[in-house]
């Protein structure tokens, strides 16, 4: 299984430093965490090898790519560089939403799946497509619980739990989280992960936030397996009337 | 000839391959990406594959991103 067992992956963007991140990754106790690819002279030195001697996985992903075909092409660089079938495939519609283009998403889905990838699409909240890429042969689906990094959390718990019931792989909250909560609700909706980028990276104690984000993940997963009580409009009593004192 | 490597253009003179174009410009090799006129060349044709004049090279790597 690709996703860690702790149920947490971390997206390394948005980092004040390679040292902050590093504590992040360690507090986390995550075994898989996203990179993306750039020009070397942009990239910056020490990334991966810091990676490496705290030996997580590497989650390439295609962030930047407006159409099918960029993607495409980013994600075998991406092979080629991490030696990884993974990839989190992102083709964004617009700068300002940074929100999927489902059309260019499933026709890059289509093609990495065939290239044999193991492809983990970072898509909207919608059901029907997120059915789609799945029957597509993907590996998990990813909708975003709200804009990447709006912090706005789920903003359609419905739609979410809708993908958890429509799909047969795992479901992985993308994008969207901004705080612990988020991270829990999450999984008590079902899903099987969640990845958080921004929500850790731009807190203002990354490890912190990180170790919080970790506990909620667990804490969600045990609700969610412990089964809720269902939601009523009136009050139901925990305390017998049997037995009661006469004034 | 003249190369575009990574949006910069360079005169050279004489052959040069991937590989050797590769290691003038980052010394680590696990992480490390190539695509010649928008076709990825895999690692292990970097010493065969021999640049010529016109070429555009990109040369990617792991930065952080969510």
């Amino acid at each position: 299984m690709f996703l860690p067992e702790n149920g947490l992956i971390l997206g390394t963007g948005g980092a004040n430093s390679l040292a902050a991140l590093e504590e992040a990754v360690v507090a986390s106790e995550t075994t898989l965490v996203t990179v993306a690819l750039r020009r070397v002279d942009a990239a910056g030195p020490g990334l991966l090898p810091m990676l490496d001697r705290l030996g997580v996985r590497v989650l390439p992903n295609t962030a930047g790519c407006y159409t099918s075909g960029d993607a495409v092409k980013t994600a075998q660089m991406a092979r080629e560089a991490f030696e990884t079938d993974l990839i989190k495939l992102e083709v964004i519609g617009d700068e300002r939403t940074l929100l999927p283009d489902g059309v260019e998403l499933l026709k890059a889905a289509e093609i990495l799946v065939a290239d044999g990838f193991t492809v983990l699409p970072y898509t909207s909240d919608d059901p029907i497509l997120a059915r789609r890429l799945a029957d597509a042969g993907c590996a998990a689906v990813m909708p975003a619980g709200s804009p990447i990094g709006s912090g706005l959390g789920i903003s359609n718990p419905h739609h979410i739990e809708l993908i958890v019931q429509g799909v047969d792989v795992p479901v992985v909250l993308d994008a969207g989280i901004g705080t612990a909560s988020d991270a829990a609700l999450a999984m008590e909706l079902g899903c099987d992960a969640v990845l958080i980028a921004s929500a850790i990276t731009r807190s203002d104690d990354p490890a912190a936030m990180a170790a919080a984000m970790r506990h909620a993940v667990t804490a969600g997963r045990l609700a969610r397996a412990a089964g809720r009580i269902p939601r009523r409009f009136h009050a139901l009593a925990s305390t017998q009337d049997d037995g009661i004192a006469e004034w | 000839m003249k190369l575009t490597i990574n949006g910069q253009t360079q005169d050279r003179s004489g052959t040069c391959s991937v590989a050797t174009l590769v290691a003038e410009i980052i010394a680590a090799q696990r992480g490390v990406a190539v695509a010649v006129n928008g076709t990825v060349v895999p690692r292990s044709a970097w010493g065969r594959v021999d640049l010529a004049d016109g070429d555009r090279i990109e040369v990617l790597t792991a930065a952080q991103g969510g």
